[in-house]
């Protein structure tokens, strides 16, 4: 009995492939979009762990000179002689060619724990001889590897995917060759282990201080508000392809009622037939759910790098570029995918449940209509208040997201019984017989196209939104980087005495040297920069202040005041008025607040004498260079000429600038992608409603041909009445895309950044969005338009006949 | 890929010696080899040989404390050159290893040191005589008074030593041979070490005496094909007598030791002259089943004995595993001493 | 005369042949049952004749005007302003009221006459429905609806298949009343298509057909 009633309920699915196709491809979008934003951000979250062991930094403590100098061997083996168990770390950069590399050399005797070095050391058998000793080996990442191994002169190289992009890791001793600084150590990591008897750091070495452990956790916490936008937008896409997958198998039980009325009569209980049906969407899930799999992998493949360079320049947090396939994803993709389609079926499957063995093919009720409306209304309002009390409540990223979250929930349970109103108006106004059919039924077809609109709404709100921030984003932080970088040139020198000997070359040699000196400041845990300037124009013209108060650039270059950046105003409540305490014992009158766009962390503005009186030891390796941007090139190339500078030391203001810029396009870039994949997904939802509709589409449609109307007419009303639906939709979306910018500006960003932006808006984008979103409905309608224009007339007189 | 894999590769010489690894054991790579005839010349032979592969400083001391417990102690440095010669700085070759241990009769305690010569933190030199890795150090005179010290995560220890005897060549003149092939090594001791100083327990100081027993071998090729581990020996007899007694186990097993009389006169047991016989196994901690009760037998002189192990859980889990812990003799002679074995398994 | 159909033939794609030549003639203001068995061709001839889809040879000639020579829009102009149709079901459209139904089709031709809408729509009974949907009403009531809608335009002819024959006896005696006495007052001529003999003996004329031509 089963296996009869399986092949008849297979048989489906051969008479109506494109229904097939559609469902899959229904779950394979929905999965698809949402595993590719998975496996970005597990991605991105394991290249985090990963270089959290590899320099060790995530559970290891650092020792290293307050001055921030390197230190000698000599101290290394003070502390080792003394029982501190410690390994030596010794960090540079290597020049290949016009990029740079870093190199991270660890004692791999003293902490031979590395992953990386374990991992390639196995798979390449590579001999501790050949390791330790010269010439010894380069692990790097395939990529990396690659290009290394071209180069001439340097130790063999170990492909490993243990390590993240860009970062060579060595044995110390091929490390100080290789950066020729001999007897050179940057930090000691502690290792775990320690002897029972030690002698206390103070007694050894004064000199160093103890470094908490974090990285890890730090890079997670601020990369937080990234991934959480990237699961946002998955989830978004999720939800979008579920309106197909609902729209399919909803037009799937819907022509199989005739069958499966003929099976249930024919003595298979209800029971059975439900959960055949059931095994029937498991399976189809899972092969849409295989299939979105491979899409998804394909998607976050493309993006992978955007994001990577993205999470690099925004946050220094290192992810590979390259994708991994890990098993946790598949199985959360596929469960994702089973998951879906049975909530997108649920209804499906609860009224063919409740389906009487006789029951007359349906037709729409009306008398609901009004009823379903008003608790719509009623729910969305709820949502509403329910965000706002979140978001009251809990506030922070989190309510933010809340908030955001039930805005566009009520939004989009809102939106059909507001284009029912639009539409009830239209059809009041209309004039002449078609233009009231047009109307009233556009509002007739509403509840059959609600999904898809909602899911159309949604994609544009978002495209709104994001678009919008975006765009204020780009604006005012090209005004901000005009503001910020004054100087022409931006050099740094590998140490104090280079600093002192460029500082006295270039003083003859340009308009004015500026020193940039700052340190970093522990303070509770988290890190503060504090810079200390010398008084110039430039600052007092273009220093970006959001905030001010009188005197300001006096009082903090008499050193009487400090400025602080915006991320450190607003989460600590810091405005002109107020005392901040810098450090310990440390407090000054904040003078100024200044925007810090890309900055994750406090930063504080101070006359240098005052830096100086309380941090003596602080580098002097920065300067900003001004002089004609005419004269810069040339500067630049004898700077290089003159001085053994590391690669990109000298930096001009436009390549500093082009550099910000671009890694803020590729934030851009991401978002966008994800924009138009989902506003794709919503057009393909409302295709995929339309043809769903198609079969009660007839009966509203041959009466109206049989008055007199040709076919080619009627399917033009059909593409005009999908573009006013979502022309509709769109003109909805447009405020609510603003709300949704407005929050992600001013709340969402505030709480992830600590900055606000101003809102700017973009009138030409709208129309263009809107000129898409027309488009999408008229792409959606296209197929069934043509479908009715070449439908044959006897096609449309069956409805009148007896024989349906 | 684990750590303890890593380790391994990194210290393959060490573990082919514990293993036997086939041909690692036999090749000497272009390292130089022990030759019959000549002997040890001191004090400079007390100082690193870089040019040989494998070399050790390796201390037991069998203790009582002030509470009349027995306890064990070992502190020991292994060099282990990647390739003959030595380096400057990080390149140096010449990796060193630190074990040390404290043993009660119901506890063992160990650590692990690794590091590099070259930079000074760990090596050896022959005058004024001093070993070391890291804080731990064995340093004096050979003949006269000495330090030790040594700890890790849950112990320290702290002692002075007084030489009261003369050293002792084995096997040849210092020359022992390994295998009926002729594997050998360069082999001498310090058994007359009276010492007295303080374990750092963790239940507290605990003052100590008692003996300790200085080995120092140096070779390239320790090990026959077919050799998989040893069974090592040395003991302080009652009567002032010390025994040292090997047997490596292999196709057939070969065995070695040195009588050394209470003035310090020593006689070289050669193959087949000493039965050394397992009469009971017991779990040796994290570390296999090992045999923990012996009978040692050596006719010549009259010895039979059993040798029963302190704690049977003395395993050492290090980057290469063995056991090694004090024991007591019973017999014809009375005395207590330290035994070593490697090659059963879990390596 | 009013229709005249001539050696008319139509098969549909992959069928067998439902018109062999079939011929018909009706003057204005006649009535004319056609019956036949089920299969007959009698709906096809009726579809034909309602330019509701095309024939393959023979010819049409409907108020001087002929079939055969229309495209599509002069298909639908030709249903637009000179037939009616009642159909058995589904002749309404749905999302329209009974007021909006019934004036749709004089509207779209442009001859809305409201005095004469106001007396169908009362002869009808209909003067209480007027603001509901199709799907508020029984089969009766929708097909009044439709009869209604129909004679708004006062066509030339009205084409009815079966009108009757999705309802109970009593409902479908009293749209039959309604629909001949509408004709009969409006000078309009029909073409009924019917399987009860009941039916077809009340109008002017029959025609029997029988594998796709009219006997004799």
């Amino acid at each position: 009995m089963i296996g009869a009633a399986l092949l008849a309920l297979g048989s489906h699915w051969r008479r109506h492939p494109v229904q097939l196709v559609t469902l899959l491809l229904g779950v394979a979008l929905a999965t698809g979009l949402w595993s590719a934003v998975q496996a970005i951000n597990g991605e991105a979250r394991a290249s985090y762990a990963q270089a959290a062991n590899q320099i060790g930094a995530g559970g290891l403590d650092r020792l290293r000179r307050a001055d921030g100098a390197a230190m000698g061997l000599e101290q290394y083996l003070a502390l080792r002689r003394t029982g501190w168990q410690v390994a030596a770390v010794l960090e540079g950069e290597m020049r290949l060619g016009l990029r740079a590399v870093a190199v991270t050399g660890i004692d791999l005797l003293a902490y031979p724990d590395l992953p990386a070095i374990a991992e390639s050391a196995a798979a390449a058998e590579i001999a501790p001889v050949e390791a330790l000793t010269a010439p010894g080996r380069l692990f790097a990442a395939p990529a990396l590897a690659l290009t290394l191994q071209g180069e001439p002169g340097l130790p063999p190289v170990a492909a490993t995917n243990a390590l993240p992009p860009d970062t060579v890791l060595t044995d110390i001793g091929t490390a100080e060759a290789l950066l020729n600084r001999p007897g050179q150590i940057s930090h000691l990591l502690v290792l775990p282990k320690q002897p029972l008897v030690r002698t206390p750091l103070a007694e050894i070495a004064p000199d160093l201080i103890r470094q908490p452990a974090s990285g890890a956790q730090d890079i997670a916490r601020l990369t937080d508000s990234f991934h959480l936008n990237l699961t946002a937008f998955g989830l978004l896409s999720f939800v979008v392809g579920l309106f197909i997958v609902h729209g399919a198998v909803g037009l799937a039980f819907e022509q199989r009622r005739g069958l499966i009325r003929t099976l249930r009569a024919l003595g298979l209980p209800l029971r059975l037939l439900t959960r055949l049906l059931l095994a029937e969407l498991c399976l189809l899930a899972l092969m849409g759910g295989a299939a979105g799999l491979v899409l998804g992998y394909l998607v976050a493949a493309a993006l992978l790098p955007d994001v990577a360079a993205t999470l690099r320049g925004l946050y220094g947090a290192p992810v590979s570029g390259a994708l991994e396939l890990r098993p946790v994803w598949l199985l959360s993709g596929l469960g994702m995918a089973v998951a879906g389609t049975l909530l997108a079926s649920a209804q499906a499957l609860w009224r063919l449940a409740r389906m009487p063995i006789l029951a007359a093919p349906g037709q729409r009720a009306w008398g609901s209509g009004r009823l379903r409306a008003r608790s719509q209304l009623l729910l969305a309002l709820v949502l509403l208040l329910g965000g706002l009390a979140g978001f009251a409540l809990s506030g922070g990223l989190i309510g933010g997201f809340v908030l955001l979250g039930a805005v566009l929930m009520a939004a989009a349970l809102a939106l059909p019984p507001t284009l029912s109103v639009l539409l009830t108006i239209g059809a009041a106004r209309a004039r002449g017989p078609v233009a009231e059919w047009l109307w009233s039924d556009m509002r007739a077809q509403l509840p059959g196209l609600s999904l898809a609109l909602m899911a159309l709404l949604l994609a544009l709100a978002a495209n709104i939104g994001v678009g919008t921030m975006v765009a204020s984003f780009r604006l005012t932080f090209d005004g901000w980087l005009d503001q910020r970088l004054t100087s022409t040139l931006y050099v740094t020198a590998r140490d104090d005495a280079q600093g002192a000997a460029l500082a006295d070359w270039l003083e003859p040699r340009a308009d004015a040297v500026l020193p940039i000196r700052s340190v970093e400041i522990d303070r509770a845990g988290t890190p503060l920069f504090v810079y200390g300037i010398v008084d110039h124009p430039s600052y007092r013209t273009h220093w970006p202040l959001i905030a001010r108060s009188a005197q300001d650039w006096d009082r903090v270059m008499r050193g009487e005041a400090a400025l602080i950046n915006e991320q450190m105003a607003r989460r600590e409540g810091l405005w002109p008025g107020d005392n901040v305490e810098l450090a310990p014992g440390w407090s000054l009158p904040v003078a100024a607040v200044y925007s810090d766009y890309g900055n994750p962390t406090g930063q504080a503005i101070v006359a240098l004498e005052r830096l100086l009186d309380r941090y003596p030891g602080t580098p002097n390796t920065r300067f900003g260079v001004h002089l004609a941007p005419e004269r810069a090139e040339g500067l630049a190339d004898e700077i290089d000429a003159t001085f053994d500078l590391p690669v990109g030391a000298v930096i001009r203001q436009e390549t500093l600038k082009a550099r910000s810029r671009a890694i803020f396009e590729k934030t851009f870039l991401v978002t966008g992608a994800l924009n138009i994949l989902t506003l794709g997904v919503a057009g393909f939802a409302i295709l995929t409603s339309l043809l769903t509709l198609w079969t009660q589409r007839l009966p509203q449609l041959a009466p109206v041909w049989a008055l007199g109307l040709t076919r080619a007419r009627l399917a033009r009303l059909e593409l005009a009445r999908a573009v006013a639906l979502a022309a509709m939709t769109a003109v909805l979306a447009l405020p609510l895309g603003l709300v949704l910018a407005w929050l992600l500006l001013a709340v969402i960003n505030v709480a992830a950044f600590g900055w606000r932006l101003p809102m700017y808006l973009f009138p030409l984008d709208w129309l263009r969005l809107i000129g898409l979103a027309l488009a999408t409905g008229a792409l959606a309608a296209a197929l069934p338009a043509l479908r009715l224009y070449r439908l044959p007339p006897a096609h449309l007189l069956r409805v009148f006949a007896n024989e349906r | 890929m684990n750590v303890r894999l890593l380790v391994f590769l990194l210290l393959w010489p060490w573990a082919a010696l514990a293993q036997g690894f086939a041909g690692l054991g036999t090749e000497a790579d272009g390292f130089a080899v022990p030759e019959r005839g000549h002997s040890p010349v001191f004090p400079a032979d007390h100082g690193p040989h870089p040019d040989f592969r494998i070399e050790w400083w390796y201390l037991t001391a069998t203790l009582t404390g002030a509470d009349g417990r027995e306890y064990g102690l070992q502190w020991t440095l292994f060099r282990s050159a990647l390739k003959p010669g030595e380096a400057p700085g990080w390149h140096s070759p010449q990796l060193w290893m630190g074990h040390a241990a404290v043993t009660t009769p119901d506890s063992h305690l160990f650590a692990e040191r690794l590091s590099r010569g070259g930079i000074g933190q760990a090596g050896a030199h022959a005058t004024p005589f001093r070993a070391w890795i890291d804080e731990w150090e064995m340093a004096g005179d050979m003949g006269g008074d000495m330090v030790l010290s040594a700890g890790g995560r849950d112990f320290a220890y702290h002692l002075t030593m007084r030489a009261k005897g003369p050293l002792v060549l084995h096997g040849e003149g210092g020359y022992s041979v390994k295998s009926a092939a002729g594997q050998a090594s360069y082999y001498y001791s310090q058994p007359f070490l009276e010492v007295s100083g303080s374990l750092t327990l963790p239940e507290g100081e605990m003052p100590v005496t008692g003996q300790a027993w200085i080995d120092r071998e140096w070779s390239s090729q320790p090990l026959a094909e077919d050799q998989s581990g040893w069974d090592w020996f040395s003991l302080v007899l009652d009567d002032g007598s010390r025994v040292m007694a090997f047997r490596l186990r292999g196709s057939s097993d070969f065995t070695s030791g040195t009588w050394i009389g209470p003035d310090g006169h020593a006689t070289a047991l050669p193959d087949g002259s000493i039965r050394a016989e397992p009469l009971a196994t017991a779990p040796s901690g994290t570390g296999p089943e090992v045999p923990v009760r012996w009978r040692l037998a050596i006719p010549a002189r009259g010895l039979d004995v059993t040798v029963d192990a302190l704690n049977p859980r003395a395993w050492m889990g290090t980057s290469f595993a063995y056991w090694e812990g004090p024991v007591r003799v019973s017999g014809s002679h009375g005395g207590r001493g330290y035994l070593e074995m490697t090659g059963y398994g879990d390596e | 005369m009013l229709l005249t159909v001539d050696t008319v033939t139509k098969t549909y794609p992959g069928g067998r042949p439902v018109l062999r030549g079939a011929s018909i003639t009706l003057d204005r203001g006649q009535s004319l049952a056609l019956t036949g068995e089920s299969g007959s061709g009698k709906s096809t001839l009726l579809n034909l004749t309602g330019a509701l889809d095309g024939f393959d040879s023979g010819e049409i000639i409907l108020d001087g005007v002929a079939l055969s020579r229309l495209d599509d829009a002069g298909r639908a102009a030709l249903r637009r302003d000179r037939v009616a149709l009642v159909f058995q079901q589904f002749n309404l459209i749905p999302a329209l009221t009974v007021a909006q139904n019934l004036s749709f089709q004089a509207r779209l031709a442009g001859r809305l006459d409201a005095d004469w809408l106001k007396e169908i729509t009362a002869r009808l009974g209909l003067g209480d429905l007027t603001e509901r949907y199709p799907e508020q009403l029984s089969g009766g009531q929708q097909q009044r609806v439709a009869i209604g809608r129909a004679m708004a335009g006062r066509p030339k002819l009205l084409l009815a298949d079966e009108p009757t024959g999705n309802l109970d006896e009593t409902a479908a005696g009293t749209v039959l009343d309604l629909m001949l006495d509408l004709v009969r007052d409006s000078g309009t001529a029909l073409l009924l298509v019917t399987h009860s003999q009941a039916i077809a003996a009340r109008l002017d004329r029959r025609a029997h057909l029988t594998g796709g031509r009219v006997a004799a």
